[in-house]
């Protein structure tokens, strides 16, 4: 009796409450990511039809009390900062996961995943505050005047590390063991064996790892508001202070008004749209790594 | 058994979300029925922590009123007051010309500081070499009198009271500004100078002299021999100063009079000099 209530294809009362409580939470869940996007559409349609697209890379600056919107310095800016810190974070991942996985002993290694999975877990604002009081203040006595894409690139390295480490790492843990015994049969030394056939095997799932890093990357706004700088211009160096997309929204959507505010808005769109690209090749991927282990 | 608990919990959490919803969507409604005993205070960062305090206070004394503060900025309080989403706005400044339909009264007083790092030699600045310094004509400390090292400028984000009330003194557009550092509000300015021996700022001279005095390595400049304290704010002798200002659409009536009333009283004059603001005279 106990078997067949639970059986799947008996449709109980009680399976059915779940069921449609399960449905209406998926429907809330999908209907609010259509209900922000439609919410950033409606409110940046007037800088879409009324300023347009192109003055966002034509105007003469990014001063919008005089309604002057040039937004090329802000997209440069978050761009680098986004990259920088997966050339130093995805390497910096997947020698970890490397490591925690191949050459640490059982103990440490697991102590080690505890901890980068302990720094996924830190509040972006406390990696801001730290980067505002230590960081900047050491970058500042070697090059002022300290905020800067540097410093940008190194906490937003700190906050990826994690999401990159840990996709890796499970990723490499999925290789079969068949793989890696058929590796040391052959007599394949440790590191022959991580760079012939771990990698190329996992490849797909760290690929995945580093495009979702970088989704990350481009969205976090608190840590970097504190200590980029914000100010508006094409860096020469990494020394110089940049404004990213996230810190130009965070900083000015409080005192924004009419078409500024539209424009802040059509900022946010431009986000969300490159921050779905990512998500979708790192889903696409993802596909193509689980169809490629079932193969 | 197990299963119905469950349905009941995820049932349960399904209403509470609708509820909490249905709250943020009425919430709006519920605003301008300030005679319910609910005033909405928005606008100013400045005045919000003041306010905040403020209306404990006056929610002690009067126990079926609730007074509701939000922050985004003055330009937003008064917005929200003309929209009628907010039945007061915090406005740190005067009101401009434009402005004038509205209704402001002023509660304390507030000063804009220059603030510099504590190792700093400097002691005094010219209005004119702050002028220079902001604008990038002067990029070294030693052009100033000070010792031979680049000078790192902190600038407000636009749309902060406190920036147009230092770009209105010194003249100065935000377009002639070259910063180094652009900073939100007065503690990120702060602490972006005590973390730079080098660095130039300005913030609420209330804020300054708090941290000051708390042991951070920052030092406020006096500006045209007036020396930046929260006395020469009160007697009105420095010259950067600025009105924190209540805004409502008409003459205030009803709870909206009482409130204001109670925030310009000397009943909360401790509040205000706790938030290291400068009460009024009277």
């Amino acid at each position: 009796m106990i078997l067949s209530s639970n059986n799947i294809s008996s449709h109980s009362k009680t399976d059915l409450h779940f069921l449609w409580s399960l449905r209406v939470l998926a429907v809330v869940a999908g209907s609010l990511l259509v209900l922000i996007i439609g919410f950033i559409l409606r409110e940046s349609w007037p800088a879409l039809t009324h300023i347009g697209v192109a003055r966002v890379f034509t105007d003469p600056g990014w001063f919008p009390t005089e309604h002057s919107y040039q937004l090329t310095p802000i997209i440069v800016g978050t761009m680098l900062a986004a990259c920088g810190s997966i050339l130093l974070a995805a390497p910096l991942g997947i020698v970890s996961a490397i490591f925690c996985h191949f050459y640490a002993p059982p103990l440490l290694g697991q102590w080690y995943r505890h901890m980068i999975e302990l720094l996924a877990g830190i509040p972006s604002v406390v990696f801001g505050f730290w980067g505002l009081v230590v960081l900047v203040p050491l970058i500042a006595a070697w090059h002022p005047p300290g905020p800067s894409l540097l410093a940008g690139i190194l906490i937003l390295t700190l906050m990826i590390l994690p999401t990159i480490m840990l996709i890796a790492h499970s990723s490499i843990a999925q290789v079969p063991a068949a793989y890696i015994h058929s590796a040391t049969a052959l007599g394949l030394s440790r590191w022959a064996m991580i760079w012939h056939v771990v990698l190329p095997v996992s490849q797909i799932g760290v690929l995945t790892g580093i495009f979702l890093g970088l989704a990350r990357a481009l969205g976090e706004t608190m840590a970097i508001l504190m200590v980029c700088g914000n100010v508006v211009q094409l860096p020469s160096h990494m020394f110089d202070p940049i404004r990213t997309l996230t810190a130009n929204i965070a900083l000015e959507m409080a005192y924004a008004l009419g078409s500024h505010r539209s424009v802040l808005f059509m900022s946010g769109l431009l986000l969300m749209g490159l921050v779905i690209c990512f998500v979708s090749v790192a889903e696409a991927l993802r596909h193509k790594a689980n169809y490629a282990v079932a193969k | 058994m197990m299963m119905r608990t469950l349905v009941h919990s995820l049932l349960s959490t399904v209403l509470l979300i609708g509820l909490a919803f249905a709250h943020e969507l009425f919430g709006v409604v519920t605003v301008s029925q300030a005679q319910e005993g609910k005033l909405v205070i928005t606008g100013s960062s400045t005045m919000a922590p003041l306010l905040l305090e403020i209306g404990k206070r006056f929610e002690a004394n009067h126990p079926d009123t609730r007074i509701d503060v939000q922050t985004g900025g003055s330009s937003r309080g008064i917005a929200d007051t003309i929209r009628g989403l907010a039945d007061i706005g915090m406005a740190s400044r005067a009101l401009t010309p434009e402005e004038s339909p509205l209704h402001g009264t002023v509660v304390a007083y507030d000063g804009i500081g220059i603030i510099l790092h504590a190792s700093n030699p400097i002691q005094k600045l010219t209005n004119a070499q702050i002028r220079s310094i902001y604008s990038g004509e002067t990029t070294n400390w030693q052009r100033v009198g000070g010792r031979d090292a680049p000078i790192t400028v902190v600038n407000k984000a636009q749309g902060r009271s406190t920036l147009e009330l230092f770009l209105q003194y010194f003249q100065l557009s935000n377009r002639d500004i070259h910063a180094h550092v652009v900073i939100g509000d007065n503690e990120q300015g702060i602490k972006t100078v005590a973390g730079n021996p080098n660095a130039i700022g300005y913030v609420s001279i209330g804020t300054a002299q708090y941290d000051a005095s708390h042991g951070l390595p920052i030092r406020l400049l006096p500006l045209q021999q007036v020396a930046a304290s929260i006395d020469t704010v009160r007697t009105g002798i420095f010259p950067l100063s600025r009105p924190l200002t209540l805004v409502t659409k008409s003459s205030p009536t009803g709870l909206t009079k009482t409130f204001i009333e109670f925030a310009q009283s000397s009943r909360v004059h401790d509040l205000i000099l706790q938030q290291y603001f400068v009460p009024l005279q009277n």
